[in-house]
């Protein structure tokens, strides 16, 4: 059961630092996050900005340099343990020489769940490749598989990593449309992407990632706000490079 | 269409491993390199040694002769191959960044590394009753009870194998792992005395009782001289079993430590 007194995420002060040759690196420097359950949020943000070890850290995958993570109010390794958050991981995850529907169920009976993958399969577009090598997959039909096992393991919060990268335009319409359907039914979804489009058009909230900081937070009207501007675009360049120049 | 995780039924950590192991089991019986190891290369050998002089001064129980003690020597080593590759699977499986994904989903990493532990193991133990099925046809005799004792010690000391296959898959990069691994085994069964038995007068012999399939290889057929269990084996074993578990642990904990 999902408590309803935590959100579905919660960040305080979080820090990451890697050390380096040349020194720490600061992936994410301080960054405060409140998530309800049920909202769908976009992680927006350049290459490098910090999306993917914030992501790590609210999976358990990564441990804070400092400051803390909770998922429905636990630790988050609990909160996988527990069967309530699934992720689309940026890169890899996938056994090459399952079939796509042997990786499915498997991830459904990791998760506890005892549905059969059929839907499933159909929900991500890949029900005819169900007997395919997934090391025969192309790169969409991984991401395609991938989202399968997300949704087969039925979270109630999910965490996707650039999950269309890779993607046909038909697999990303596809892709999002479950997405929102799942989301109506009360899930909690977070993404991070760097495709602007795909993060106003589908996400309730947008959060903006510069160099590990949170650099605005809210619907896309708002972000555009902030920069004085009514392109999306606009307001992701003004930002992220003013943050730049900040520093 | 959707529903959350409380109205979905759930069948828990053991249902999870029983799925697990049965697929794992799959996969192993439909990769051509692990079926050629399991099927083809214990019997083979039998076949091989069976004419060995080096066994023709095997000193055997009642109702027992050489061949048994061939056959028992060449099923064990089918065993601790195929445990070995099957164990050391698991660096493939880190590579493509498995590992890490199953950190994602409720199934625990102790669970995994049971997966893949009896799932070679369950593959060794076909080994065994293959090699069993050649000798007992190619000649092989001893009363039932050694059969049994003899294919049960086979399987349970394969175990030290699979604490070795895990070790070196937690500790080597992927890359051509299993290949190099049968090989090391078929090494180390020689200098073991698994594959042909070291003679007393060998400069051999001071050496093999400190090779890691030195133990395993006396226990298995210690049921065939009828006689007792000789001390040295049974150190030998539980001494390499605990160090490549604890191996594999260190391993093990660093994989799977958060950074
Ligand atoms: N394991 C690591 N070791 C050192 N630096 C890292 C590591 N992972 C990420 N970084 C650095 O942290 C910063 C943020 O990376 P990342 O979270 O992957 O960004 P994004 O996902 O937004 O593209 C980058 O500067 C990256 O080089
Ligand atoms: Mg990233």
């Amino acid at each position: 059961m999902t408590s309803t007194s935590s959100p579905a995420l919660e960040a305080r002060g979080l820090v990451k630092e890697f050390r380096g040759p040349g020194g720490a690196v600061r992936a994410v420097d301080g960054l405060d996050l409140v998530i309800r359950t049920g909202e769908v949020v976009a992680f927006l943000g350049p290459n490098g900005a910090g999306k993917t070890t914030t992501i790590d850290m609210m999976l358990g995958l990564a441990e804070p340099t400092s400051g803390i993570v909770r998922v429905f109010g636990k630790e988050p390794a609990g909160a996988v343990a527990d069967g309530q958050v699934a992720a689309v991981l940026q890169t890899g995850g996938l056994l090459r020489d399952l079939t796509v529907r042997e990786t499915v169920e498997l991830t459904a009976a990791l998760f506890g769940r005892t549905r059969p993958a059929r839907p499933f399969l159909e929900r991500a577009g890949i029900a005819e490749l169900a007997g395919r090598r997934v090391g025969k997959l192309s790169g969409g039909q991984q991401q395609r598989l991938r989202f399968a096992m997300a949704l087969v393991a039925e979270p109630d919060l999910l965490l996707l990593d650039e999950p269309t990268t890779g993607m046909d335009v038909a697999g990303r319409r596809e892709f999002w449309g479950a997405i929102r359907n799942d989301a109506a039914a009360g899930r909690t979804v977070v993404f991070a992407t760097h495709y602007l489009d795909e993060a106003s058009t589908y996400a309730d909230r947008l959060v903006l990632v510069s160099h590990g900081r949170i650099v605005a937070d809210g619907a896309a009207a708002e972000v555009m706000a902030l920069a004085s501007t009514d392109n999306l675009e606009d307001a992701f360049v003004a930002l992220t490079t003013d943050e730049r120049a900040a520093r | 269409m959707t529903s959350t995780t409380s109205t979905t039924p759930t069948t828990g950590q053991a249902g999870a491993i029983r799925t697990y192991l049965g697929l794992e089991l799959n996969r192993l019986l439909r990769d051509r390199r692990s079926m050629l190891l399991t099927f083809l290369l214990p019997p083979l050998f039998f076949l091989i040694f069976r004419s060995s002089a080096a066994y023709q001064d095997i000193t055997a129980g009642t109702g027992t002769n050489a061949l048994a003690y061939v056959m028992v020597s060449m099923a064990l080593y089918g065993a601790l191959t195929v445990v070995t590759s099957g164990a050391a699977g698991v660096a493939a499986e880190r590579a493509q960044g498995w590992t890490r994904q199953l950190r994602v989903t409720p199934l625990s990493p102790w669970s995994y590394v049971l997966v893949k532990v009896l799932a070679s193991m369950t593959l060794g133990a076909v080994a065994v009753v293959l090699t069993f099925v050649v000798g007992r046809y190619g000649g092989a005799e001893m009363p039932l009870a050694t059969w049994i004792a003899c294919g049960l010690i086979a399987v349970c000391g394969s175990f030290v194998f699979a604490a070795f296959g895990l070790f070196m898959g937690y500790l080597l990069p992927a890359g051509n792992l299993v290949q190099v691994l049968s090989p090391i085994v078929l090494l180390l069964s020689f200098a073991g005395g698994l594959i042909v038995p070291v003679s007393a007068d060998s400069w051999f012999a001071g050496i093999a009782p400190l090779v890691p399939t030195y133990g395993v290889a006396e226990l298995v057929r210690a049921p065939l001289a009828g006689g007792g269990v000789p001390q040295v084996a049974v150190v030998n074993a539980v001494a390499w079993a605990a160090i490549f578990v604890a191996g594999a642990v260190w391993r093990f904990r660093r994989d799977t430590a958060r950074m």
